[in-house]
Protein backbone atom coordinates (compact mmCIF):
# COMPACT_ATOMS: atom_id res chain seq x y z
CA UNK A 1 0.00 0.00 0.00
CA UNK A 2 1.39 3.46 -0.83
CA UNK A 3 2.27 5.69 2.11
CA UNK A 4 -0.50 8.05 3.26
CA UNK A 5 2.04 10.83 3.77
CA UNK A 6 4.95 12.29 1.85
CA UNK A 7 7.68 14.81 2.56
CA UNK A 8 7.52 18.02 0.53
CA UNK A 9 10.39 18.40 -1.90
CA UNK A 10 12.49 20.93 -0.04
CA UNK A 11 16.06 21.81 -0.87
CA UNK A 12 18.59 21.23 1.88
CA UNK A 13 16.88 18.43 3.78
CA UNK A 14 19.41 16.43 5.78
CA UNK A 15 18.90 12.69 5.99
CA UNK A 16 19.80 10.25 8.73
CA UNK A 17 19.27 6.54 9.31
CA UNK A 18 17.26 4.91 12.05
CA UNK A 19 16.13 1.35 12.71
CA UNK A 20 12.39 0.75 12.71
CA UNK A 21 11.53 -2.76 13.93
CA UNK A 22 15.02 -3.83 12.89
CA UNK A 23 14.87 -2.35 9.39
CA UNK A 24 17.11 0.51 8.34
CA UNK A 25 15.04 3.49 7.25
CA UNK A 26 16.16 6.86 5.91
CA UNK A 27 14.37 9.72 7.67
CA UNK A 28 14.73 13.51 7.69
CA UNK A 29 16.81 15.09 10.44
CA UNK A 30 14.82 17.33 12.75
CA UNK A 31 11.49 15.56 12.46
CA UNK A 32 9.96 13.72 15.39
CA UNK A 33 9.87 9.93 15.60
CA UNK A 34 6.08 9.99 15.09
CA UNK A 35 6.46 12.16 11.98
CA UNK A 36 9.17 9.83 10.64
CA UNK A 37 6.95 6.80 11.20
CA UNK A 38 4.06 8.38 9.29
CA UNK A 39 6.26 9.57 6.44
CA UNK A 40 7.78 6.09 6.18
CA UNK A 41 4.36 4.60 5.44
CA UNK A 42 4.00 2.79 8.75
CA UNK A 43 0.32 2.79 9.57
CA UNK A 44 0.17 1.98 13.22
CA UNK A 45 2.78 2.59 15.88
CA UNK A 46 1.33 0.35 18.57
CA UNK A 47 -1.51 -1.92 19.61
CA UNK A 48 -3.61 -1.32 22.70
CA UNK A 49 -2.90 -3.38 25.83
CA UNK A 50 -6.56 -4.30 26.30
CA UNK A 51 -7.95 -5.46 22.98
CA UNK A 52 -4.93 -5.23 20.69
CA UNK A 53 -6.43 -2.55 18.43
CA UNK A 54 -3.94 -0.84 16.12
CA UNK A 55 -3.36 2.83 16.91
CA UNK A 56 -1.40 5.67 15.31
CA UNK A 57 -0.35 9.21 16.27
CA UNK A 58 -3.51 11.32 16.61
CA UNK A 59 -2.71 14.80 17.96
CA UNK A 60 1.04 15.26 17.32
CA UNK A 61 1.13 17.74 20.22
CA UNK A 62 1.53 15.54 23.26
CA UNK A 63 -2.03 15.28 24.55
CA UNK A 64 -3.41 11.95 23.27
CA UNK A 65 -0.60 9.45 24.02
CA UNK A 66 -1.47 7.35 20.99
CA UNK A 67 2.09 7.66 19.66
CA UNK A 68 3.71 5.56 22.40
CA UNK A 69 6.55 3.38 21.09
CA UNK A 70 9.74 1.76 22.26
CA UNK A 71 12.70 4.05 21.59
CA UNK A 72 16.25 2.89 22.27
CA UNK A 73 14.95 0.17 24.55
CA UNK A 74 12.59 2.34 26.60
CA UNK A 75 8.89 1.62 26.10
CA UNK A 76 6.05 4.15 26.36
CA UNK A 77 7.98 7.03 24.82
CA UNK A 78 5.79 9.80 23.45
CA UNK A 79 7.22 9.78 19.96
CA UNK A 80 5.53 12.97 18.74
CA UNK A 81 7.77 14.82 21.22
CA UNK A 82 11.08 13.10 20.45
CA UNK A 83 13.31 14.14 17.53
CA UNK A 84 14.91 11.34 15.52
CA UNK A 85 18.62 10.66 16.05
CA UNK A 86 21.14 8.82 13.89
CA UNK A 87 21.04 5.11 14.71
CA UNK A 88 17.96 5.36 16.90
CA UNK A 89 16.26 2.02 17.58
CA UNK A 90 12.51 2.43 17.20
CA UNK A 91 10.04 -0.39 17.78
CA UNK A 92 6.29 -0.66 17.50
CA UNK A 93 4.84 -1.19 20.94
CA UNK A 94 2.61 -4.22 21.15
CA UNK A 95 0.37 -4.18 24.21
CA UNK A 96 1.51 -2.69 27.48
CA UNK A 97 5.01 -1.38 27.98
CA UNK A 98 6.57 -0.67 31.33
CA UNK A 99 4.13 1.30 33.51
CA UNK A 100 4.23 4.96 34.31
CA UNK A 101 3.28 6.42 37.63
CA UNK B 1 16.44 24.74 44.83
CA UNK B 2 16.80 27.14 41.91
CA UNK B 3 14.70 30.25 42.41
CA UNK B 4 13.38 32.82 39.93
CA UNK B 5 11.42 36.01 40.23
CA UNK B 6 9.11 35.01 37.43
CA UNK B 7 8.61 31.70 35.65
CA UNK B 8 6.48 31.57 32.51
CA UNK B 9 5.24 28.20 31.30
CA UNK B 10 4.64 28.05 27.54
CA UNK B 11 6.44 29.72 24.62
CA UNK B 12 3.55 30.70 22.35
CA UNK B 13 2.54 34.32 21.65
CA UNK B 14 1.12 34.70 25.19
CA UNK B 15 4.20 33.42 27.01
CA UNK B 16 6.70 35.14 24.70
CA UNK B 17 4.96 38.52 25.04
CA UNK B 18 4.70 38.16 28.83
CA UNK B 19 8.38 37.23 29.17
CA UNK B 20 9.60 39.99 26.87
CA UNK B 21 7.50 42.66 28.60
CA UNK B 22 8.44 41.57 32.11
CA UNK B 23 12.14 41.20 31.29
CA UNK B 24 12.23 44.62 29.61
CA UNK B 25 10.71 46.09 32.76
CA UNK B 26 13.57 44.62 34.81
CA UNK B 27 12.13 41.33 36.04
CA UNK B 28 14.43 38.31 36.17
CA UNK B 29 12.46 35.68 34.29
CA UNK B 30 12.65 32.19 32.91
CA UNK B 31 10.45 30.87 30.10
CA UNK B 32 9.98 27.10 30.08
CA UNK B 33 8.61 25.46 26.97
CA UNK B 34 8.12 21.90 25.86
CA UNK B 35 8.98 22.66 22.25
CA UNK B 36 12.55 22.79 20.98
CA UNK B 37 12.12 26.32 19.60
CA UNK B 38 9.88 29.25 20.56
CA UNK B 39 6.55 30.00 18.85
CA UNK B 40 3.88 27.84 20.47
CA UNK B 41 1.22 26.13 18.36
CA UNK B 42 0.52 29.00 16.02
CA UNK B 43 4.13 29.91 15.22
CA UNK B 44 5.55 26.39 15.66
CA UNK B 45 9.07 26.00 14.19
CA UNK B 46 9.11 29.65 13.07
CA UNK B 47 12.84 30.07 13.74
CA UNK B 48 14.06 27.13 11.71
CA UNK B 49 11.47 26.66 8.99
CA UNK B 50 12.67 26.53 5.35
CA UNK B 51 11.44 29.69 3.50
CA UNK B 52 9.49 27.70 0.90
CA UNK B 53 7.44 25.98 3.62
CA UNK B 54 6.92 29.22 5.55
CA UNK B 55 5.37 30.74 2.43
CA UNK B 56 2.80 27.95 2.24
CA UNK B 57 1.61 28.79 5.74
CA UNK B 58 0.53 32.33 4.88
CA UNK B 59 1.44 35.84 6.10
CA UNK B 60 -0.06 35.49 9.62
CA UNK B 61 2.47 32.78 10.38
CA UNK B 62 5.42 34.99 9.48
CA UNK B 63 4.41 37.50 12.14
CA UNK B 64 5.69 35.08 14.76
CA UNK B 65 9.24 35.88 13.74
CA UNK B 66 9.02 39.41 15.14
CA UNK B 67 7.63 38.12 18.40
CA UNK B 68 10.54 35.72 18.75
CA UNK B 69 13.10 38.38 17.79
CA UNK B 70 11.78 40.69 20.52
CA UNK B 71 11.94 37.84 22.99
CA UNK B 72 15.51 36.94 21.99
CA UNK B 73 16.55 40.58 22.34
CA UNK B 74 15.22 40.68 25.93
CA UNK B 75 17.02 39.36 28.99
CA UNK B 76 14.48 36.60 29.56
CA UNK B 77 16.07 33.14 29.76
CA UNK B 78 14.70 30.47 27.43
CA UNK B 79 14.56 26.87 28.59
CA UNK B 80 13.28 24.82 25.63
CA UNK B 81 12.55 21.09 25.39
CA UNK B 82 11.44 21.14 29.01
CA UNK B 83 8.10 19.91 30.32
CA UNK B 84 6.40 21.17 33.44
CA UNK B 85 4.78 18.21 35.22
CA UNK B 86 3.67 19.91 38.42
CA UNK B 87 2.93 23.30 39.89
CA UNK B 88 1.51 23.85 43.35
CA UNK B 89 -0.03 26.81 45.14
CA UNK B 90 3.36 27.59 46.75
CA UNK B 91 4.75 27.94 43.22
CA UNK B 92 7.05 24.95 43.39
CA UNK B 93 7.50 23.76 39.83
CA UNK B 94 8.40 20.24 38.71
CA UNK B 95 10.21 20.09 35.38
CA UNK B 96 11.58 17.37 33.13
CA UNK B 97 14.48 18.05 30.78
CA UNK B 98 16.63 15.45 29.04
CA UNK B 99 15.02 12.69 31.10
CA UNK B 100 16.05 14.48 34.29
CA UNK B 101 13.35 15.66 36.70
CA UNK B 102 14.01 18.70 38.88
CA UNK B 103 12.23 21.20 41.11
CA UNK B 104 12.41 24.97 41.12
CA UNK B 105 10.56 27.80 42.74
CA UNK B 106 9.33 31.25 41.69
CA UNK B 107 7.90 34.39 43.26
CA UNK B 108 5.35 34.50 40.48
CA UNK B 109 4.24 32.04 37.81
CA UNK B 110 2.43 32.72 34.56
CA UNK B 111 0.71 29.74 32.95
CA UNK B 112 0.65 30.11 29.16
CA UNK B 113 0.18 26.51 28.07
CA UNK B 114 -2.17 27.36 25.20
CA UNK B 115 -4.88 25.24 23.71
CA UNK B 116 -5.51 21.72 22.48
CA UNK B 117 -8.08 20.57 19.99
CA UNK B 118 -11.51 19.72 21.39
CA UNK B 119 -11.66 15.92 21.52
CA UNK B 120 -14.98 14.75 20.05
CA UNK B 121 -15.58 11.01 20.09
CA UNK B 122 -17.23 9.60 16.96
CA UNK B 123 -17.44 6.11 15.51
CA UNK B 124 -14.04 5.09 14.19
CA UNK B 125 -12.05 8.00 15.65
CA UNK B 126 -9.40 5.65 17.00
CA UNK B 127 -8.55 4.08 13.62
CA UNK B 128 -5.05 4.71 12.27
CA UNK B 129 -5.38 7.33 9.54
CA UNK B 130 -7.80 9.41 11.61
CA UNK B 131 -5.99 12.39 13.08
CA UNK B 132 -6.78 15.91 14.17
CA UNK B 133 -6.42 18.84 11.79
CA UNK B 134 -3.94 20.31 14.25
CA UNK B 135 -1.84 17.16 13.89
CA UNK B 136 -1.87 17.66 10.13
CA UNK B 137 -0.78 21.22 10.60
CA UNK B 138 2.01 20.28 12.98
CA UNK B 139 3.32 17.74 10.45
CA UNK B 140 3.30 20.46 7.82
CA UNK B 141 4.83 23.22 9.94
CA UNK B 142 7.51 21.26 11.74
CA UNK B 143 8.41 18.57 9.20
CA UNK B 144 7.03 19.54 5.78
CA UNK B 145 5.01 16.32 5.72
CA UNK B 146 1.66 16.27 3.89
CA UNK B 147 -0.97 13.72 2.81
CA UNK B 148 0.19 11.70 -0.18
CA UNK B 149 -2.99 10.14 -1.52
CA UNK B 150 -5.69 12.57 -0.55
CA UNK B 151 -7.36 13.54 2.68
CA UNK B 152 -10.84 14.38 3.97
CA UNK B 153 -10.98 17.26 6.43
CA UNK B 154 -14.10 17.26 8.60
CA UNK B 155 -15.57 19.15 11.52
CA UNK B 156 -15.95 22.82 12.24
CA UNK B 157 -13.84 25.85 13.05
CA UNK B 158 -11.41 28.27 11.43
CA UNK B 159 -8.42 25.94 11.76
CA UNK B 160 -10.12 23.38 9.51
CA UNK B 161 -10.39 25.83 6.64
CA UNK B 162 -6.90 27.16 7.25
CA UNK B 163 -5.43 23.66 7.03
CA UNK B 164 -7.37 22.90 3.83
CA UNK B 165 -6.15 26.16 2.32
CA UNK B 166 -2.54 25.44 3.29
CA UNK B 167 -2.83 21.90 1.89
CA UNK B 168 -4.22 23.24 -1.37
CA UNK B 169 -1.18 25.47 -1.75
CA UNK B 170 1.10 22.54 -0.98
CA UNK B 171 -0.49 20.57 -3.84
CA UNK B 172 -2.34 18.09 -1.63
CA UNK B 173 -5.48 16.43 -3.01
CA UNK B 174 -8.40 17.26 -0.74
CA UNK B 175 -11.05 14.57 -1.26
CA UNK B 176 -13.67 16.63 0.58
CA UNK B 177 -14.25 19.33 3.15
CA UNK B 178 -17.04 18.13 5.41
CA UNK B 179 -18.60 20.87 7.53
CA UNK B 180 -20.28 19.54 10.64
CA UNK B 181 -21.46 22.86 12.07
CA UNK B 182 -25.26 22.74 12.15
CA UNK B 183 -26.85 25.02 9.55
CA UNK B 184 -28.95 26.75 12.21
CA UNK B 185 -25.70 28.08 13.74
CA UNK B 186 -25.82 30.80 11.13
CA UNK B 187 -28.98 32.22 12.70
CA UNK B 188 -27.74 32.03 16.26
CA UNK B 189 -24.50 33.68 15.17
CA UNK B 190 -26.21 36.48 13.24
CA UNK B 191 -26.97 38.75 16.22
CA UNK B 192 -23.20 38.76 16.96
CA UNK B 193 -22.30 39.79 13.44
CA UNK B 194 -22.42 43.59 13.86
CA UNK B 195 -19.91 43.38 16.71
CA UNK B 196 -17.76 40.89 14.77
CA UNK B 197 -17.57 43.36 11.89
CA UNK B 198 -15.40 45.51 14.15
CA UNK B 199 -12.76 42.83 13.60
CA UNK B 200 -13.79 42.25 9.99
CA UNK B 201 -10.34 41.15 8.77
CA UNK B 202 -10.96 37.75 10.38
CA UNK B 203 -14.20 37.34 8.48
CA UNK B 204 -12.62 38.38 5.20
CA UNK B 205 -9.84 35.86 5.70
CA UNK B 206 -12.34 33.05 6.29
CA UNK B 207 -14.31 33.96 3.18
CA UNK B 208 -11.15 34.18 1.12
CA UNK B 209 -10.08 30.68 2.14
CA UNK B 210 -13.51 29.33 1.33
CA UNK B 211 -13.74 31.02 -2.06
CA UNK B 212 -10.27 29.92 -3.11
CA UNK B 213 -10.95 26.33 -2.09
CA UNK B 214 -14.27 26.28 -3.94
CA UNK B 215 -12.66 27.84 -6.99
CA UNK B 216 -10.04 25.10 -6.97
CA UNK B 217 -12.89 22.59 -7.18
CA UNK B 218 -12.54 21.07 -3.72
CA UNK B 219 -15.84 19.27 -2.91
CA UNK B 220 -17.67 20.93 0.01
CA UNK B 221 -20.40 19.26 2.07
CA UNK B 222 -22.14 21.46 4.60
CA UNK B 223 -24.81 20.81 7.18
CA UNK B 224 -23.42 17.33 7.69
CA UNK B 225 -24.19 14.98 10.62
CA UNK B 226 -23.35 11.47 11.87
CA UNK B 227 -19.75 11.35 10.72
CA UNK B 228 -18.00 8.01 11.04
CA UNK B 229 -14.69 6.56 9.95
CA UNK B 230 -14.75 3.04 8.53
CA UNK B 231 -11.96 0.54 8.13
CA UNK B 232 -10.28 -2.48 9.71
CA UNK B 233 -6.57 -1.98 10.29
CA UNK B 234 -6.80 1.68 9.26
CA UNK B 235 -9.35 4.06 7.81
CA UNK B 236 -10.70 3.21 4.36
CA UNK B 237 -13.66 5.57 4.04
CA UNK B 238 -15.77 8.17 5.81
CA UNK B 239 -19.54 8.13 5.88
CA UNK B 240 -21.92 10.91 6.86
CA UNK B 241 -25.47 12.15 6.49
CA UNK B 242 -25.90 14.92 3.92
CA UNK B 243 -29.14 16.28 2.46
CA UNK B 244 -31.08 13.45 4.02
CA UNK B 245 -28.96 10.62 2.54
CA UNK B 246 -25.81 8.74 3.55
CA UNK B 247 -22.69 9.66 1.63
CA UNK B 248 -19.52 7.54 1.52
CA UNK B 249 -16.10 8.81 0.46
CA UNK B 250 -13.07 6.54 0.17
CA UNK B 251 -10.01 8.08 1.81
CA UNK B 252 -6.75 6.91 3.40
CA UNK B 253 -6.78 9.88 5.81
CA UNK B 254 -9.32 11.86 7.80
CA UNK B 255 -8.35 15.00 9.66
CA UNK B 256 -11.06 16.08 12.05
CA UNK B 257 -11.36 19.26 14.02
CA UNK B 258 -14.01 20.69 16.34
CA UNK B 259 -12.40 23.88 17.55
CA UNK B 260 -9.88 24.31 20.35
CA UNK B 261 -10.23 24.38 24.14
CA UNK B 262 -7.79 25.54 26.83
CA UNK B 263 -5.08 23.07 27.79
CA UNK B 264 -6.16 23.47 31.40
CA UNK B 265 -4.53 20.46 33.04
CA UNK B 266 -1.75 22.50 34.61
CA UNK B 267 -3.95 25.34 35.86
CA UNK B 268 -6.55 22.90 37.18
CA UNK B 269 -3.91 20.86 39.00
CA UNK B 270 -2.91 23.93 41.04
CA UNK B 271 -6.42 24.04 42.48
CA UNK B 272 -7.18 27.57 41.29
CA UNK B 273 -10.83 28.26 40.55
CA UNK B 274 -12.29 27.23 37.17
CA UNK B 275 -15.77 27.48 35.69
CA UNK B 276 -17.57 25.83 32.77
CA UNK B 277 -17.93 28.23 29.86
CA UNK B 278 -21.26 27.63 28.11
CA UNK B 279 -20.17 29.54 24.99
CA UNK B 280 -16.75 27.88 24.58
CA UNK B 281 -17.93 24.55 26.02
CA UNK B 282 -14.86 23.99 28.18
CA UNK B 283 -13.38 24.61 31.63
CA UNK B 284 -11.81 28.05 32.00
CA UNK B 285 -9.72 29.50 34.81
CA UNK B 286 -11.39 32.37 36.65
CA UNK B 287 -9.10 35.37 36.15
CA UNK B 288 -9.15 39.12 36.81
CA UNK B 289 -8.42 41.78 34.14
CA UNK B 290 -4.66 41.25 34.69
CA UNK B 291 -5.08 37.49 34.28
CA UNK B 292 -4.40 36.76 37.96
CA UNK B 293 -5.98 33.47 39.01
CA UNK B 294 -7.67 32.81 42.35
CA UNK B 295 -4.28 31.66 43.73
CA UNK B 296 -1.88 34.38 44.84
CA UNK B 297 1.11 34.64 42.52
CA UNK B 298 -0.26 32.49 39.69
CA UNK B 299 -1.65 34.03 36.50
CA UNK B 300 -3.22 32.19 33.52
CA UNK B 301 -2.99 33.85 30.10
CA UNK B 302 -3.63 33.34 26.41
CA UNK B 303 -5.55 30.37 25.09
CA UNK B 304 -4.89 28.41 28.28
CA UNK B 305 -7.29 30.80 30.02
CA UNK B 306 -9.94 30.74 27.29
CA UNK B 307 -9.83 30.73 23.51
CA UNK B 308 -9.04 34.15 22.05
CA UNK B 309 -6.49 33.32 19.35
CA UNK B 310 -2.91 34.39 18.73
CA UNK B 311 -3.36 38.17 18.70
CA UNK B 312 -5.41 38.26 21.89
CA UNK B 313 -2.88 35.92 23.49
CA UNK B 314 -0.07 38.37 22.71
CA UNK B 315 -1.92 41.33 24.26
CA UNK B 316 -2.94 39.35 27.33
CA UNK B 317 0.71 38.31 27.64
CA UNK B 318 1.91 41.91 27.66
CA UNK B 319 -0.66 42.87 30.27
CA UNK B 320 0.36 39.98 32.51
CA UNK B 321 4.04 40.87 32.02
CA UNK B 322 3.35 44.43 33.17
CA UNK B 323 1.32 43.23 36.15
CA UNK B 324 4.15 40.91 37.21
CA UNK B 325 6.68 43.72 36.86
CA UNK B 326 4.45 45.85 39.06
CA UNK B 327 3.82 43.23 41.73
CA UNK B 328 7.52 42.36 41.83
CA UNK B 329 8.34 45.98 42.52
CA UNK B 330 9.97 46.88 39.18
CA UNK B 331 7.37 49.43 38.04
CA UNK B 332 4.70 51.48 39.81
CA UNK B 333 0.99 51.11 39.21
CA UNK B 334 0.87 54.33 37.19
CA UNK B 335 3.51 53.14 34.76
CA UNK B 336 1.80 49.74 34.52
CA UNK B 337 -1.54 51.31 33.71
CA UNK B 338 -0.09 53.71 31.15
CA UNK B 339 1.79 50.98 29.35
CA UNK B 340 -1.22 48.69 29.49
CA UNK B 341 -3.58 51.18 27.92
CA UNK B 342 -2.99 50.33 24.25
CA UNK B 343 -2.87 46.57 24.75
CA UNK B 344 -6.10 46.62 26.70
CA UNK B 345 -7.80 48.46 23.85
CA UNK B 346 -6.37 46.16 21.18
CA UNK B 347 -7.28 43.11 23.22
CA UNK B 348 -10.90 44.24 23.50
CA UNK B 349 -11.02 45.04 19.78
CA UNK B 350 -9.60 41.69 18.82
CA UNK B 351 -12.07 39.79 20.99
CA UNK B 352 -15.08 41.37 19.23
CA UNK B 353 -15.09 38.55 16.70
CA UNK B 354 -15.21 35.75 19.27
CA UNK B 355 -18.96 35.54 20.13
CA UNK B 356 -19.74 35.31 16.41
CA UNK B 357 -17.14 32.60 15.77
CA UNK B 358 -18.16 30.67 18.88
CA UNK B 359 -21.80 30.61 17.77
CA UNK B 360 -21.03 29.91 14.11
CA UNK B 361 -18.69 26.99 14.77
CA UNK B 362 -20.42 25.57 17.84
CA UNK B 363 -20.42 21.78 17.48
CA UNK B 364 -23.87 20.16 17.31
CA UNK B 365 -25.11 19.40 20.84
CA UNK B 366 -25.79 15.74 20.05
CA UNK B 367 -22.24 15.32 18.75
CA UNK B 368 -20.90 16.24 22.17
CA UNK B 369 -23.49 14.80 24.52
CA UNK B 370 -25.03 11.84 22.73
CA UNK B 371 -22.34 9.55 21.34
CA UNK B 372 -23.52 6.09 20.21
CA UNK B 373 -23.25 3.41 22.88
CA UNK B 374 -20.42 1.57 21.12
CA UNK B 375 -18.30 4.69 20.48
CA UNK B 376 -15.09 4.74 22.53
CA UNK B 377 -15.05 7.72 24.89
CA UNK B 378 -11.79 6.85 26.64
CA UNK B 379 -9.28 5.99 23.94
CA UNK B 380 -6.65 4.78 26.41
CA UNK B 381 -8.72 2.38 28.52
CA UNK B 382 -11.16 1.58 25.69
CA UNK B 383 -14.30 2.59 27.58
CA UNK B 384 -17.45 3.03 25.50
CA UNK B 385 -20.27 5.53 25.93
CA UNK B 386 -22.50 2.56 26.74
CA UNK B 387 -20.34 1.59 29.75
CA UNK B 388 -20.50 5.15 31.02
CA UNK B 389 -24.27 5.31 30.57
CA UNK B 390 -24.52 2.06 32.54
CA UNK B 391 -22.44 3.57 35.35
CA UNK B 392 -24.75 6.58 35.44
CA UNK B 393 -27.78 4.32 35.48
CA UNK B 394 -26.22 2.43 38.40
CA UNK B 395 -26.31 5.66 40.36
CA UNK B 396 -22.87 7.17 39.80
CA UNK B 397 -23.31 10.87 39.56
CA UNK B 398 -20.09 12.62 38.67
CA UNK B 399 -17.11 12.17 36.36
CA UNK B 400 -14.74 11.37 39.22
CA UNK B 401 -16.91 8.54 40.53
CA UNK B 402 -17.28 7.18 37.02
CA UNK B 403 -13.54 7.36 36.58
CA UNK B 404 -12.88 5.19 39.64
CA UNK B 405 -15.57 2.75 38.66
CA UNK B 406 -14.82 2.30 34.96
CA UNK B 407 -11.15 3.43 34.67
CA UNK B 408 -12.32 6.00 32.11
CA UNK B 409 -9.68 8.74 32.14
CA UNK B 410 -7.07 6.67 34.01
CA UNK B 411 -4.88 5.81 31.02
CA UNK B 412 -1.67 7.49 29.87
CA UNK B 413 -3.42 10.62 28.53
CA UNK B 414 -4.73 11.22 32.06
CA UNK B 415 -8.20 12.05 30.84
CA UNK B 416 -7.22 14.78 28.39
CA UNK B 417 -9.15 13.13 25.58
CA UNK B 418 -12.31 12.15 27.51
CA UNK B 419 -12.58 14.88 30.14
CA UNK B 420 -14.87 17.23 28.21
CA UNK B 421 -16.88 14.44 26.64
CA UNK B 422 -17.56 12.89 30.06
CA UNK B 423 -18.64 16.20 31.56
CA UNK B 424 -21.10 16.74 28.73
CA UNK B 425 -22.35 13.17 28.57
CA UNK B 426 -23.02 13.04 32.33
CA UNK B 427 -24.80 16.41 32.37
CA UNK B 428 -26.91 15.35 29.41
CA UNK B 429 -27.87 12.00 30.94
CA UNK B 430 -28.75 13.56 34.29
CA UNK B 431 -30.35 16.61 32.69
CA UNK B 432 -28.39 18.96 34.93
CA UNK B 433 -25.76 21.66 34.89
CA UNK B 434 -22.19 20.63 33.95
CA UNK B 435 -20.79 22.91 36.62
CA UNK B 436 -22.63 20.95 39.32
CA UNK B 437 -20.94 17.70 38.37
CA UNK B 438 -17.36 19.00 38.46
CA UNK B 439 -14.78 17.89 35.90
CA UNK B 440 -12.06 15.35 36.58
CA UNK B 441 -9.91 16.36 39.52
CA UNK B 442 -6.45 16.82 38.02
CA UNK B 443 -3.48 15.79 40.15
CA UNK B 444 0.23 16.03 39.49
CA UNK B 445 2.25 14.75 37.78
CA UNK B 446 0.29 16.15 34.83
CA UNK B 447 2.80 14.60 32.43
CA UNK B 448 4.06 11.05 32.77
CA UNK B 449 7.18 10.49 34.80
CA UNK B 450 8.93 7.19 35.23
CA UNK B 451 9.70 5.89 38.67
CA UNK B 452 13.41 6.22 37.83
CA UNK B 453 12.98 9.88 36.95
CA UNK B 454 11.16 10.56 40.17
CA UNK B 455 13.73 8.64 42.22
CA UNK B 456 16.48 10.72 40.61
CA UNK B 457 14.63 13.95 41.31
CA UNK B 458 16.96 16.64 42.44
CA UNK B 459 16.57 20.24 43.36
CA UNK B 460 17.98 21.66 40.21
CA UNK B 461 20.87 23.98 40.22
CA UNK B 462 21.74 23.33 36.60
CA UNK B 463 18.15 23.65 35.42
CA UNK B 464 18.75 27.35 35.76
C1 LIG C 1 -2.53 22.17 17.09
C2 LIG C 1 -2.96 23.60 17.05
C3 LIG C 1 -2.67 24.39 15.92
C4 LIG C 1 -3.03 25.72 15.87
N1 LIG C 1 -2.74 26.45 14.76
C5 LIG C 1 -3.12 27.75 14.67
C6 LIG C 1 -2.84 28.54 13.53
O1 LIG C 1 -2.24 28.06 12.57
N2 LIG C 1 -3.25 29.82 13.50
C7 LIG C 1 -3.92 30.37 14.56
O2 LIG C 1 -4.25 31.55 14.51
N3 LIG C 1 -4.18 29.65 15.66
C8 LIG C 1 -3.81 28.36 15.74
N4 LIG C 1 -4.12 27.63 16.86
C9 LIG C 1 -4.82 28.27 17.97
C10 LIG C 1 -3.79 28.68 19.02
O3 LIG C 1 -4.18 28.12 20.24
C11 LIG C 1 -3.62 30.17 19.20
O4 LIG C 1 -3.71 30.90 18.03
C12 LIG C 1 -2.27 30.54 19.85
O5 LIG C 1 -1.27 29.61 19.55
C13 LIG C 1 -2.45 30.69 21.32
O6 LIG C 1 -1.25 31.16 21.87
P1 LIG C 1 -0.80 30.80 23.34
O7 LIG C 1 0.46 31.52 23.58
O8 LIG C 1 -1.93 31.03 24.27
O9 LIG C 1 -0.55 29.23 23.34
P2 LIG C 1 0.34 28.29 22.39
O10 LIG C 1 0.77 28.97 21.18
O11 LIG C 1 -0.42 27.03 22.26
O12 LIG C 1 1.64 28.02 23.27
C14 LIG C 1 1.64 27.20 24.40
C15 LIG C 1 3.00 26.59 24.57
O13 LIG C 1 3.06 25.98 25.85
C16 LIG C 1 3.73 24.75 25.73
N5 LIG C 1 3.28 23.90 26.85
C17 LIG C 1 2.04 23.41 27.08
N6 LIG C 1 2.03 22.66 28.20
C18 LIG C 1 3.29 22.68 28.69
C19 LIG C 1 3.92 22.09 29.82
N7 LIG C 1 3.23 21.34 30.71
N8 LIG C 1 5.25 22.31 30.00
C20 LIG C 1 5.96 23.07 29.13
N9 LIG C 1 5.41 23.66 28.04
C21 LIG C 1 4.10 23.46 27.83
C22 LIG C 1 3.33 24.24 24.38
O14 LIG C 1 4.26 23.29 23.90
C23 LIG C 1 3.34 25.53 23.56
O15 LIG C 1 4.60 25.77 23.01
C24 LIG C 1 -3.74 26.29 16.96
C25 LIG C 1 -4.03 25.51 18.08
C26 LIG C 1 -3.66 24.18 18.14
C27 LIG C 1 -3.99 23.38 19.35
S1 LIG D 1 0.39 11.90 18.91
FE1 LIG D 1 -0.81 12.58 20.56
S2 LIG D 1 0.62 12.48 22.19
FE2 LIG D 1 1.82 11.98 20.49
Amino acid sequence: MPSSFRRLDEPGRQWIQVQIDGQTVRVAAGETVAAAILASGIQSCRTTPLSGQPRAPFCMMGVCFECLMEVDGTPNRQTCQIPVKEGMQIRRQLGRGRGYI
Amino acid sequence: MAHHQLVIIGGGPAGLAAATTAANAGVECLLIDEQASPGGQVYRAITDIPPQRAKLLGPDYQYGRMLVEDFNASKAIHQPSTTVWSLDAQREIGILHNNQAALLRADRVIIATGAMERPVPFAGWTLPGVMTAGAGQILLKSAGIVPNNGVVVAGSGPLLLLLAWQYMHAGVTINAIVDLSPKRNFWTALPHLPRALLAYHYLIKGLKYQLELKKAGVPFYSGVADLCALGKESIEAVEFTHNGGRKRIETPLLMSHFGVIPDSHLSRSTGCHHYWSPSQLCWRATIDPWSNSSIEGIAVIGDSAGIGGAVAARHAGRLAGLESAHLLGCIGSKERDEKAHQDRRWLAEDLHVRPFLEALFRPAPNLLAEPENDTLICRCEEITAGTIRQAIEDGHRDPNQIKFLTRCGMGPCQGRQCDNAISQLVAHELGNDIEKNEGYRIRPPIRPLTIEQLADLHEAGEAK
